[in-house]
């Protein structure tokens, strides 16, 4: 296990590999586990979630003068990721008109960190959606390319699920899966009177131990802090610690890098440049393959700044479309409260950190005036107060009688505010639209030509507008957010969100879902990469994050990152073995 | 914990930081003690607490009357202590040096309601007899029945409102009076049947298999 603070010039590593999330941290445990020397650059510092030193997990709220409110971390005190949509000293912009929201984890193991751990595979029609609808484009690849690679992932990094037999949400190998809480199984009931599914959640928690290193979940509903047992997966206590264990893996920590280096006669990569964050020294590392796994806006913004010239447009850019398509899932959601869920018996229903159950994309876009799907998360129960926890009582405690059945009135104050407390704990549930967007050429990152980051690189100007199929996508959540509402005897939260807010679809980048920036293709002219995530042109640098993918379902994209990034590693030791690198 | 042990246990609060009930209290200068640090910070983000903890907000008038006025929207009853007593004042000082755009609207809401004290009986807020203070306390705290004119008073309340059962309820005190029973490893096998009972749901046989 080697971890370095700088460089050493005398190596020339086998592989170096740009970040350390989901698609970096795969490729890094595979590669290194198949003897090659590797060296993973991560712009932020060491994290492993068992050391105490970076514990926040079963931490009580008054263990924070904010009380975990969001003020320094987007996902509060107590979420184990460091940074968020607004880094100091690390700028981007949206042109005029447009905006974009882009959240940043610097750290080991990225924004594997505090993601939501649910893990849907794609379904054969995610990957030939512009041949099936005339709208957007196929990936070169197909599911069967990747069913192999998603099995491995099921078994490597364990996840939950049930055998269903839907036609595009294909069965995994799973482990037994959480029973549900009963908001959830109350809100199973009112959605069958819907006609909308709800199956259980397939996400990346143990619920048996799957090996020795990492143990089972204990259910604190805490993932997004971190594991101490390593019960669910990040990508630094799953694969990027175990590949430092082989001794093929050099981590360099606060290594930001700006540049991909090439050879002028050959082209190929030669190495990378990065600035050491803590220094503000500029190091060069030196490799016979370069994988960039940044996160799609950083390996494209990364790209875009890797000029020569051979590649005046930036690396691997002759067809130009690094950087467009860019595209993050559509996300809307709608609060209720429950009248029948008021005065409950108290037990703890943490379980694991999220949703027990979902429903997943249930009707035909073909009867529909939007061209894609969308998956509802659902929330709820008697979750620990943290900061927010009661507030907008008013909103709710007009709306029942009190215990010698007087109607109340709204607001108040005194003792019976703290009984409203007490009887309304646990009786609010939100539900979460996430949709798949039509990824867009007009949609788009590239290189501000005015500006530069505190590290002097030049950074990201975002260009983004949601469609119509976007909208319409996500007044459909909120007519079915309001169905299932009615079947529960519920009363849904605040105005219904209308077409001046886009029916409270999210702003492009809030939902973290990010791809296609560098994406892949059969036709040279119109992708940067092939099927293998490899650049057309220039054979030893691939791109294993979320880049890549030409779309993304309505399937939150970790788990095909992973896939991808494992089918990727297995072809670059391929090509070593054939000494084609 | 029992109920007596939870009283003796009151004049600790959440922040250790000592709060002693209602307006005797805050006529005390705050005890100053080193911070506690939150787990798991960067760097960063203890430098920035660190510089929050050696601001002072509130004067000491405007925490008199905030500490009043907490205690007036959750005060000490059979089952629990009183907001002041649970530490929300000193949460609100910090909540309003960490998040700077509650500062105006929380102590331009304070004036508002001492200038409503002195239009309606001539004297401050903290002059007034309790009943007199439940006057004002009753313009504003129903927002669906309140005059246009005490708008302003009816958003700060609503805002002091949230932030006193916040505070409340993310300490020892709130947790206790809550009957919170989470945040602790424990081994989850559904909803306890008797509660299924009670609502007439049941697990899907398909848990059973999949075990």
């Amino acid at each position: 296990m080697s971890v370095l603070h700088q460089p050493d010039p005398t190596i020339e590593y086998d592989v170096i590999i740009v970040g350390s999330g989901a698609g970096g941290g795969m490729a890094a445990y595979q590669l290194a586990k198949a003897g090659a020397k590797v060296c993973v650059l991560e712009a932020g510092g060491y994290y492993d979630p068992a050391d105490p030193q970076y514990i926040t997990q079963l931490k009580n709220p008054w263990e924070s003068p904010r009380r975990g409110a969001a003020t320094s971390r987007p996902f509060g005190d107590f979420d184990a990721a460091w940074g968020g949509w607004d880094i100091e000293g690390e700028p981007y912009e949206a042109k005029s008109g447009t905006e974009f929201r882009w959240f940043r984890s610097r750290m080991l193991g990225g924004r594997t960190n505090h993601w939501g751990r649910i893990s849907m595979r794609f379904g054969p029609d995610d990957f030939r959606r512009g041949s099936m609808t005339g709208i957007g484009d196929d990936w070169p690849i197909g599911y069967n390319d990747l069913a192999p690679y998603y099995d491995k992932v099921d078994q490597l990094i364990g996840l939950f699920g049930t055998k269903e037999g839907l036609p595009n949400e294909p069965d995994g190998i799973f482990l037994p899966p959480p029973k549900p809480r009963l908001h959830e199984l109350m809100i199973k009931k009112a959605a069958g009177f819907a006609n909308v599914p709800v199956i259980p959640s397939r996400m990346a928690m143990l619920t048996k131990p799957i090996n020795d290193t990492r143990g089972a979940c204990f259910y604190c509903g805490q993932c997004n802090r971190g594991c101490v047992a390593y019960a669910d997966f990040s990508s630094s206590s799953v694969l990027c610690i175990p590949a430092m264990k082989t001794g093929n893996m050099t981590l360099i920590n606060n290594a930001m890098v700006r540049e991909v280096h090439t050879d002028a006669k050959t082209g190929l990569a030669t190495g990378v440049s990065y600035i050491n964050t803590r220094d503000r020294q500029d190091y060069r590392v030196r490799g016979k393959a370069v994988v960039l796994a940044a996160s799609a806006c950083e390996s494209s913004r990364i790209l875009l700044n890797s000029k020569s010239s051979r590649f005046p447009n930036g690396l691997a850019n002759d067809s130009g479309v690094i950087g467009k398509y860019l595209n993050d899932s559509t996300g809307a959601s709608r609060s209720a409260f429950i009248p029948s869920l008021m005065d409950r018996d108290r037990y703890n229903e943490d379980g694991v950190g999220g949703m027990h159950v979902y429903t997943p994309w249930w009707l035909d876009n073909a009867k529909l005036d939007f061209a894609r799907g969308y998956h509802i998360e659902y929330s709820g129960g008697m979750k620990m107060p943290s900061f927010g926890f009661g507030t907008g009582l008013e909103r709710i405690n007009g709306t029942y009688m009190d215990p010698q059945g007087n109607k109340k009135r709204a607001g108040g104050y005194g003792a019976g505010l703290k009984e409203d407390v007490r009887r309304t704990y646990g009786a609010v549930i939100n539900m979460a639209g996430r949709g798949e967007p039509i990824p867009l050429e007009s949609n788009y990152c590239e290189i501000d030509p005015n500006k530069v980051d505190q590290y002097g690189i030049p950074t990201l100007r975002f260009h983004y507008k949601w469609g119509e199929h976007e909208i319409k996508q996500a007044k459909h959540m909120q007519d079915t957010f309001e169905k299932i509402i009615h079947e529960m005897g519920g009363i849904a939260l605040g105005p219904k969100p209308d077409a001046s807010t886009n029916y409270g679809l999210a702003r492009p980048g809030e939902i973290i879902h990010e791809i296609g920036t560098v994406r892949m293709g059969n036709d040279p002219r119109k992708s940067a990469l092939n099927g293998y995530q490899q650049a057309h042109s220039v054979k030893n640098l691939f791109v294993v994050d979320a880049a890549p993918f030409v779309s993304q379902g309505d399937k939150n994209v970790t788990w095909t990152i992973l896939a991808s990034s494992w089918r990727t590693s297995d072809y670059i030791i391929d090509l070593k073995k054939r000494n084609e690198l | 914990m029992k109920r007596r042990d939870t009283l003796k246990a009151l004049s600790l609060t959440s922040l250790g930081l000592a709060v002693a009930p209602t307006d005797v209290a805050a006529q005390k200068k705050p005890v100053k003690k080193e911070p506690p640090v939150t787990p798991g910070r960067t760097p960063e983000e203890v430098e920035r607490d660190k510089k929050l903890y050696a601001q002072t907000f509130f004067t000491a008038a405007e925490m008199q009357l905030l500490t009043v006025l907490v205690d007036i929207i959750l005060p000490a009853d059979g089952r629990s202590g009183s907001a002041s007593q649970a530490g929300v004042p000193a949460f609100i000082e910090f909540m309003a040096k960490d998040i700077p755009s509650y500062q105006t609207p929380l102590r331009g809401g304070l004036n508002w309601i001492d200038h409503r004290a002195k239009h309606l009986f001539g004297v401050g807020f903290m002059a007034l007899k309790p009943a007199q203070r439940l006057e004002i306390i009753d313009e504003i705290a129903y927002p669906e029945e309140a005059a246009e004119a005490v708008k302003p008073g009816v958003a700060f309340f609503n805002r002091l409102r949230d932030l006193t059962v916040t505070g409340f309820y993310t300490t020892e005190m709130g947790f206790k009076d809550l009957d919170y029973r989470g945040n602790q490893p424990n081994a989850w096998d559904g909803v306890p049947q008797e509660v299924l009972d009670k609502y007439g749901l049941k697990n899907d046989p398909l848990y059973d298999a999949e075990k």
